[in-house]
C-alpha cells in the first residue's frame, strides 16, 4: 500500500499556476440556467479578522436537479448542458470572493436520505499547509437543514457558520473565518 | 432501515503523521490562518466522492513545456520532470489535471507581489499544465527553479521547489503540494518542508534524479511520483 503525498501550501504566488481554470460564473456556458442564477459573495478572513488577499476559493456542486456531473453519480437525473458544477476564484485585496451559480438540488447522504442543498467549498491560502474543506447551506431551507445528517454532526452553536445569509433577491453572503471568534466549521472529509 | 448500498466506497483517511497539522508555528503564516477548532469528520457522500473531472481537451499542445513561452528560451538548467499519479492502492490515476508553477532560475517569480531583488526572465512565465495519460503518467519540460529568500525568520530561504496542484477523481482527493530536489541543503531549515511530521512522508516530496528521463546532451531528468488518497472496496451488501 502507498501513502498519499503530503500536502503543502499554495504559497503567495498561487495565481501564476492556478488562474487558467478560474470560473466565477458557473452558468456562463449554461443558458438554460439563466433564470435561476444566484450570487454568492463573501470574504476570507484570518484569526484577527484581517482579509486574506492571497487565497483561492473553489466550489463544487450538483445542478438544480441534484445531479453531479461525475461518473460516480449514475442516478437517472438530468445533466444541464454547459454546467460542470466547478468554480474557482482568487480572493481580492479585501479578501472577497464572488460566484454566480445556481442553487443545487438535494443529493442523498450515505444512508440514502436527502441532504439539505449545499455547495462544497475548498479554501487555499499561503499559511494553510493543507486546504480547508467546508460546506455552504442556504438560509431558506430551515427544515431541510434541521434534518441534514452533516449539520447534525456540528455543534449547534457553530452551525450558523455554514449557513449563508440572504442578501436581497437571489443573493447570499457567506464569509469564511479561518480562525477565532465565529470560526467557520471545517470538515475532515 | 435505509439500504446500505447507497454509501459510496470511502476514501481512506491519511496515515498517522503523513500529512501536516494546520498549525506549525515555525511557519509563521500558519499562526493566524490555521483553524483552532477541531475538524468535524464526515462520512463521505456523493458530494465528497464526486468532483470536477477534466478530459484531454483541457490541455493544449505545449502546455506542459515551460521553456517555450514568449519567443525565446529561458535561462537555466533545462530539465524534464516526469512521474506517475497513483492512488494509495497503487492504481494509476488517468485524467488527473496537474497545474504547476515555479520561480525562474534566479529565484524570482513572475508575480507582482514578489519583490526579491533577482532578475525576471522575459522568456519564463513559470506556469504549466498537463493531464495524466491512461497509465497515470505525466511530464513537464522546464528549467530548475532557484532558491529565494522570504521573511518568515531571519535569513530564511526557500529550497528550490515546484508547486503542484492536482485534481484526481473526487473532491476528497484534491491535493496541492510541492516538489523538492535531492541534496538541497536548505531542506533541513525550511519550515514548509518540515511541517510534514513523518520523515519518510517528507522525503517523498523530494524528486529523484533519473538517468532514464535524462535526455542526452539536452536536459536532466527528475522523477516525482504523486499518490492521491485511495478508496476502500465497495461495502458488502
Amino acid at each position: 500500500m502507498l501513502y498519499a503525498t503530503a500536502s503543502q501550501t499554495v504559497g503567495p504566488y498561487l495565481h501564476i499556476g492556478l488562474t487558467g481554470l478560474n470560473c466565477a460564473d458557473l452558468t456562463a456556458d449554461a443558458p438554460d440556467l439563466a433564470a435561476q442564477r444566484i450570487v454568492i459573495e463573501g470574504r476570507v478572513v484570518d484569526g484577527r479578522g484581517e482579509p486574506v488577499p492571497d487565497g483561492m476559493v473553489e466550489i463544487w456542486q450538483a445542478n438544480p436537479a441534484g445531479r453531479y456531473r461525475h461518473p460516480d453519480d449514475a442516478r437517472e437525473l438530468p445533466l444541464v448542458p454547459g454546467f460542470t458544477g466547478f468554480g474557482r476564484v482568487p480572493t481580492e485585496a479585501d479578501g472577497s470572493f464572488r460566484f454566480t451559480t445556481v442553487k443545487p438540488g438535494a443529493v442523498p447522504d450515505g444512508d440514502g436520505r436527502p441532504q439539505a442543498p449545499h455547495i462544497m467549498v475548498s479554501v487555499f491560502t499561503r499559511g494553510l499547509v493543507k486546504h480547508v474543506a467546508t460546506r455552504l447551506y442556504f438560509p431558506e431551507d430551515a427544515a431541510a437543514n434541521g434534518a441534514d445528517a452533516v449539520l447534525a454532526l456540528v455543534p449547534a452553536d457553530r452551525r450558523d457558520t455554514l449557513i449563508a445569509r440572504a442578501d436581497g433577491q437571489n443573493r447570499y453572503r457567506w464569509d469564511v473565518v479561518l480562525q477565532g471568534p465565529g470560526e467557520t466549521v471545517f470538515f475532515d472529509i | 432501515m435505509p439500504h446500505r448500498s447507497d454509501r459510496p466506497a470511502q476514501y481512506r483517511r491519511p496515515y498517522w503523521d503523513t500529512q501536516p497539522e494546520y498549525r506549525f508555528d515555525p511557519y509563521a503564516s500558519t499562526q493566524l490562518r490555521s483553524p483552532a477548532q477541531p475538524l468535524i469528520a464526515l462520512p463521505q457522500s456523493l458530494s465528497e466522492v464526486t468532483g470536477p473531472t477534466f478530459g484531454p481537451e483541457f490541455v493544449r499542445e505545449g502546455d506542459n513545456d515551460l521553456t517555450i513561452g514568449n519567443g525565446g528560451e529561458p535561462i537555466g538548467e533545462r530539465m524534464l520532470v516526469t512521474g506517475r499519479v497513483l492512488d494509495e492502492n497503487g492504481r494509476p490515476v488517468p485524467n488527473a489535471l496537474i497545474e504547476v508553477w515555479q520561480a525562474n532560475a534566479a529565484g524570482r517569480y513572475t508575480h507582482k507581489r514578489d519583490q526579491h531583488d533577482a532578475p525576471l526572465d522575459p522568456h519564463f512565465s513559470g506556469e504549466g499544465r498537463t493531464i495524466t495519460d491512461a497509465n497515470g503518467l505525466y511530464q513537464f519540460k522546464t528549467i530548475k527553479p532557484g532558491a529565494y529568500p522570504w521573511r518568515n525568520h531571519h535569513n530564511a530561504w526557500r529550497p528550490q521547489h515546484i508547486h503542484f496542484s492536482l485534481f484526481g477523481n473526487a473532491y476528497a482527493t484534491r491535493l496541492v503540494t510541492q516538489m523538492y530536489f535531492p541534496g538541497d541543503p536548505l531542506l533541513a531549515y525550511d519550515p514548509i518542508f518540515q511541517c510534514v511530521p513523518d520523515e519518510k512522508a517528507r522525503n517523498r516530496l523530494i524528486a529523484t534524479f533519473d538517468w532514464e528521463t535524462t535526455a542526452p546532451e539536452y536536459a536532466l531528468g527528475y522523477r516525482f511520483d504523486i499518490v492521491l488518497r485511495g478508496r476502500d472496496a465497495t461495502p458488502m451488501e
